[in-house]
């Protein structure tokens, strides 16, 4: 009688086990079945529209062909802006939380507003941006697209910077100072240098995430139909026109959304995996 | 940089230079170097006192127009001019707790797998790929949820959710109405996806901490995996995965592009998921550019604001637990 009891209950704990296993493998192909579906998907949509005229033709008007040139231009252009602003204030403010601050509460605080601006709704950031910079100058541009996304960079290469520097050992700071080398000289000279692959990965990665950032982009670069340098002017982006065109009833304007949509996927998705790389070599 | 090059080069040229001069240049410098990071570290504070403080002057003439009231009134009206905030405050909040209670067990799921049935040479490639989700941009999901997603869900989930559920009281209404494809059960779905990695990521760090003592003297009573996972991993990094939750609720908030595209835009308040709404951040893209007379526009920031004082919340909690956590790990 009690055996058999035990023998079902047994059982059952066997059961049970059996089931949240298979569940673990089923969560685990979900996540990973849906990768694949998407990426599949872009490819399959957007390989068609994949020619040389996306790279070397204007967005069209409705109802033509024509390519992608002005917004990958006027993306390069305000990434590249973003990344100058926002790295040299984002690396200073990690160096300062790691070197000179670290159990002051001045880098507690800051610390802790950094890790909420780092997932803050990108959307507010355009609504920030708006409110200082395009209805004090009057109109859209491409420099008000630029520092929106800087305000994106600077959470990202704080954090990985004050990480990194984090990870370079004491005794290198203090064999520095035993030879005479001011602090300062020994952040930029020796941590610095050891801290770098880190810093560089952080870089990396604040370019992937910004180069997909639609929301702030919306109502600070706006976009702009015709090819423009000038920062001072809307300015067209990738993820803005994707917006746009896929939302159109154009079918040659969705074809290049999806062309577009695959351009951004992959640029992003190698940049992280090249930043990924940086770091795992180095652990 | 270029200051310490040319320190430098004075330094090597120093023959001819008294001592106490270089020595004072390096000190001037140190001091230098030092301000300059102490003020990249304020201009991150004032970054956010700077969001909030723009938000709150935009948002006002919609705040003294429409009081308090703004919050919970459902009408948006842009020809009349009269705005209030319960649709989108309502969507936001529907769409993110569809997206958690997807994302929570599969995200812990995921996470038990890779750290505990997972063989060891696949753990680290199928961590990234899933890590991987999170580095796709918004607007891709927003256009695959659109062209891929919603057409799937219309033709073959969405009626028979509606089949399945007539009848059912509570749940009826939940499920009513034609099957859109486009709507807040789609947008919470792909939300969903989207913050799976980062609850798989935060739960996958906290587990791998647990002491290998306590798992295995739980294995030496007899436990099964699942037993070990559910009575010591998950009470042991109890506060981690809270964290890690809250993280990615506040992702799942604010999030704009994926959910713009697919929750219909319709500023109603209805009892069932299948039906198109608005959430904050897409009525905000979908309406800012538009928005003509300063009360549309100072509504819309008030929205922007109230999304900002939801997630900064949610954020703070998130990052309370972990840095708990952090302590207790010392």
């Amino acid at each position: 009688m009690a055996n058999s009891r035990q023998n079902n209950l047994y059982a059952s704990r066997r059961l049970r086990n059996m089931l949240a296993k298979s569940l673990a493998y089923g969560a685990t192909a979900f996540g990973l079945g849906w990768l694949v579906l998407i990426l599949g998907v872009l490819l399959i949509h957007g390989i068609g529209g994949l020619s040389l005229a996306v790279f070397t033709e204007n967005t069209p008007p409705p109802g033509s062909d024509g390519g992608l040139l002005n917004a990958i231009v006027g993306s390069i252009m305000m990434t590249l802006l973003a990344i100058a602003i926002g790295t040299p204030i984002g690396i200073l403010a990690g160096t300062y939380m790691a070197e000179y601050g670290r159990h002051d509460k001045l880098a507690m605080i800051v610390r802790f507003i950094n890790d909420i601006l780092l997932s803050a709704p990108s959307i507010v950031i355009g609504l920030f941006i708006y409110e200082v910079l395009v209805a004090p100058m009057g109109h859209f541009s491409g420099f008000a697209g630029s520092v929106s996304l800087a305000v994106i960079v600077i959470p990202v290469v704080v954090r990985t910077t004050e990480d990194m520097l984090k990870l370079v050992p004491d005794t290198l700071r203090e064999a520095a100072a035993s030879i005479g080398l001011p602090r300062s000289m020994m952040i930029q000279r020796i941590a610095y240098r050891a801290a770098r692959a880190g810093i560089v990965t952080g870089i990396l990665l604040a370019i992937a995430r910004v180069s997909g950032e639609t929301a702030p982009l919306l109502f600070t670069a706006l976009n702009n139909q015709f090819f423009s340098v000038n920062m001072n002017a809307p300015m067209p982006s990738l993820p803005v026109v994707i917006f746009q065109f896929a939302l159109s009833p154009y079918e040659e304007w969705q074809s290049l959304a999806w062309t577009g949509a695959l351009l951004i996927t992959f640029t992003v998705l190698g940049l992280s995996i090249v930043a990924r790389s940086l770091t795992a070599r180095k652990s | 940089m270029s200051e310490v090059a040319l320190s430098d080069t004075t330094m090597a040229a120093s023959t001819s230079r008294s001592r106490a001069q270089v020595l004072k240049r390096l000190r001037s410098s140190d001091i230098y170097f030092r301000q300059l990071t102490r003020l990249s570290v304020l201009l991150v504070l004032g970054l956010l006192s700077g969001v909030i403080l723009a938000l709150v002057i935009g948002s006002i003439p919609a705040l003294k127009t429409f009081g308090f009231s703004f919050v919970y009134t459902e009408v948006w009206n842009p020809v009349s001019e009269q705005f209030g905030a319960l649709a989108p405050v309502y969507g936001t909040l529907v769409t993110s707790a569809i997206a958690m209670v997807i994302a929570v067990p599969v995200g812990l799921m995921v996470a038990f797998f890779l750290t505990e049935l997972c063989p060891m040479v696949l753990r680290r490639p199928i961590a990234i790929a899933i890590e991987l989700l999170a580095g796709i941009p918004s607007i891709i999901y927003g256009i695959w949820g659109l062209f891929i997603f919603a057409p799937f869900l219309q033709k073959n989930v969405q009626p028979f959710l509606i089949d399945t559920f007539d009848g059912v009281p509570g749940l009826q209404s939940l499920f009513a109405g034609p099957p859109y494809g486009i709507g807040m059960l789609t947008a919470g779905f792909i939300l969903a996806i989207m913050v799976l990695p980062f609850i798989t990521a935060i739960s996958r760090d906290v587990f791998d901490a647990v002491p290998p003592v306590l798992k295995e003297a739980t294995y030496g009573l007899g436990c099964t995996t699942w037993e070990v996972f559910k009575h010591v991993i998950l009470p042991f990094t109890r506060v981690g995965v809270i964290g890690g939750v809250m993280l990615a609720l506040g992702r799942a908030l604010g999030e704009t592009m994926a959910v713009t595209f697919v929750i219909g835009n319709a500023h109603t308040v209805s009892a069932s998921i299948l039906q198109p709404g608005t959430t904050i951040s897409a009525s905000i893209a979908n309406e800012f550019t538009e928005a003509v007379g300063d009360l549309y526009t100072s509504s819309l920031i008030a929205l922007g604001l109230i999304l900002f004082v939801i997630t900064f919340i949610v954020l703070a909690i998130a990052r309370y637990m972990l840095l708990r956590l952090q302590q207790q790990g010392r």
